[in-house]
């Protein structure tokens, strides 16, 4: 930890109901080892308590502070201050892309979370169920089990929604399902879930991604919903094939 | 007749399990939270579903909570919970001296225990310290904070709970003769100020219960506890790592998605608004994740946060305060009538803590209805937003 502090000026989206949005700077001293999020509640705390954002785990587990931090999809709780701004400089802090607003940095996720829903995203799976993700990192081997009994671990998706800001489909599309909810639905067996497959195969199923890869970029959680997506794409086609073939 | 009005300050764990057991037993349910879910003590949580395990010795009161509730949130959220046990390891002769006061208090508060070897107990988790000698296997957990109180808040909001968030409360609206009647609120989205009235006012505010009870001139000995905690991004273990001895600072290393927690300290504060991370205590938590999991030393670091406990009674140091929760019925502590804090307690213990509160309300109010909150299982947390 380095103790020397920085003075940095967050500029922050404002919008309060019909009030037309703005931006404010408020200037404050940091520790360049402190998270983006610190520094936004120490603003609340001493120099305007009418600001709103979410925020509760403060370590990643919940996806509750996802917002855009200078234009790019971040959790601010676990984005160092080092890594966005430097001595002198500014961080700017805005609400999600593609979700409501709510007041200045709070989104409204409801549209997240019904998906997801609709999917029937599964939260908690046995540890040695859990696909390998690709791009290198490893899954959590699948570890001994105490007398027969499964290891459960809360799945990755945090459900912060910053695939889905980040997606270019998205922002054209607001009907396309979605990154985070397509990797969800990785997750199920699909060969055995038609209406799902008919849902993830429909106009705003998998085929609509430009495989842009910004999801992947921005999960925060190891998700990676691009690679998941062309797996979906390619069990899609298995599915279609193998359909052909017993139907002749 | 009609239902009564309660109004429920903080939408935390506690605020949220209360706004469920009140909406179960037949209340129309306000909830005012001044920031959104669990944006206070709650979030910051480490997650550990308690069996204990950790109490048993010395504050044997919330160890029997801690059991008894932790069995039935596996029954009635399992959405949100890992729930693979936990274990307390020995690794020295002092550890070992406090093996038999561990396990003659577990078997006095009812906490199921198994015996593993070091042979087993490396077998079960291969990053464990191999300096190790025995552990012993607790029903432990860990779970998903936001998504538990959103389970409690959907099933109450299904039963129709009101969840007014970014709300502040500034101040209790009082009857001629000082008893509270609502509140007054804040609006911080569209910055209008606004009066609610009902039959009772239920303080879940925590750390901040004394700030509450103090704009009715009331009092309540609560007593904000800070803690650092520390995220390593790999998950190292698969069950919760307690050291076999008193609970200390650095004695507890969790497991959750990808990542493992190790918490915590131990200090006190009077304002709670805004906890700074105490640079030397990072440090302390780091060496501590070290000597339980060699590897943490070579794991990247990913998050370091402070959540502040509200244990209850002033006077000795944190540690010896207990864990267990109260209810203060301020018609008995203050002469204020319509007005109810709880505070204190465990995530682990919410519920339990709810169904409490949600006693002494209908005792103030002449109602007579049972609790089943024990029996009645939580709707998926995503429900509080499509409901």
């Amino acid at each position: 930890m380095n103790s020397k502090k920085w003075t940095v000026t967050y500029i922050i989206h404002r919008q309060k109901a019909d009030e037309e949005k703005h931006f404010d700077r408020f200037t404050l001293e940091v520790s360049p080892d402190e998270f983006v999020l610190d520094g936004i509640e120490r603003i609340w705390a001493y120099q305007d308590r009418s600001l709103t954002f979410r925020h509760a785990c403060h370590h990643s587990t919940c996806g509750a502070c996802g917002m855009l931090v200078n234009g790019v999809e971040k959790l601010t709780c676990i984005t160092a201050i080092r890594d966005v701004t430097q001595d002198g400089g500014t961080i700017r802090v805005e609400p999600l892309h593609n979700f409501p607003v709510v007041s200045d940095l709070v989104v409204d996720l409801a549209p997240l979370y019904a998906r997801m829903d609709e999917v029937n995203a599964p939260t908690v799976m046995p540890v040695s169920s859990l696909p390998d993700s690709a791009g290198g990192i490893d899954g959590t081997p699948e570890p001994p089990k105490f007398d027969n009994e499964p290891i459960l671990r809360l799945i990755d998706c945090i459900e912060c929604g910053l695939c889905i800001s980040a997606c270019p489909v998205q922002a054209s599309n607001p009907d396309y399902l979605g990154p985070a909810i397509i990797a969800a639905a990785h997750l199920h067996d699909l060969g055995k879930d038609t209406e799902l497959c008919n849902l993830l195969e429909g106009e705003d199923g998998v085929w609509r991604c430009h495989s842009a890869f910004e999801c992947t970029a921005v999960c925060p959680s190891n998700v990676e919903p691009a690679w998941r997506i062309m797996e979906v794409r390619k069990e899609m086609v298995k599915l279609n094939f193998q359909k052909l073939l017993h139907s002749e | 007749m009609s239902k009564p009005h309660a109004i429920i300050i903080g939408a935390g764990f506690t605020g949220t399990a209360t706004a469920h057991e009140l909406a179960l037993r037949g209340f129309d349910v306000t909830v005012v939270e001044r920031g959104n879910f669990v944006s206070g003590t709650s979030g910051r949580t480490h997650g550990l579903l308690h069996s204990g395990g950790r109490y048993c010795v010395k504050d044997q009161e919330s160890a029997i909570e801690c059991i008894e509730e932790n069995y039935i949130l596996r029954k009635i959220v399992p959405d949100v919970i890992e729930p693979n046990g936990g274990l307390f390891v020995a690794f020295d002769e002092q550890d070992l001296a406090y093996e038999e006061t561990f396990i003659k208090g577990t078997q006095e508060c009812g906490i199921p225990i198994d015996e593993l070897t070091k042979e087993k107990t490396l077998a079960l988790e291969p990053n464990l310290n191999p300096k190790m000698i025995k552990a012993y296997l607790v029903p432990d957990g860990t779970f998903d904070p936001l998504r538990l109180a959103l389970a409690f808040a959907a099933t109450a909001k299904s039963n129709g709970a009101e969840f007014l968030l970014y709300h502040e409360v500034e101040s209790l609206i009082q009857d001629g003769n000082g008893n509270v009647v609502g509140v007054k609120v804040w609006d911080r989205t569209s910055n209008q100020r606004n009066e609610i009235r009902g039959d009772i006012v239920v303080s879940a505010t925590g750390v901040w219960a004394g700030k509450i009870t103090a704009m009715v001139g009331g009092h309540v000995p609560i007593q904000p506890t800070p803690g650092v905690m520390v995220a390593f991004d790999q998950r190292l273990i698969e069950r919760t790592i307690n050291r076999l001895r008193k609970s200390s600072d650095g004695d507890i290393i969790l497991p959750q998605r990808q990542m493992s927690i190790v918490g915590t300290t131990s200090y006190e504060v009077e304002d709670v608004d805004y906890n700074p991370v105490i640079e030397d205590q990072i440090k302390q938590m780091i060496d501590c994740a070290i000597e339980l999991t060699p590897v943490a030393e070579h794991t990247r670091i990913r998050g370091v946060y402070t959540a502040a406990r509200p244990l209850i009674g002033s006077g000795g140091p944190g540690r010896s305060l207990s864990r267990t929760f109260k209810c203060f019925d301020h018609k008995e502590t203050d002469n204020i009538d319509g007005f109810v804090t709880i505070t204190g307690g465990k995530a682990t213990t919410c519920r339990g803590m709810a169904e409490q509160t949600a006693n002494v309300v209908c005792d103030k109010l002449g109602i007579s209805v049972e609790s089943t909150s024990k029996e009645v299982p939580l709707l998926s947390y995503r429900k509080y937003y499509t409901l």
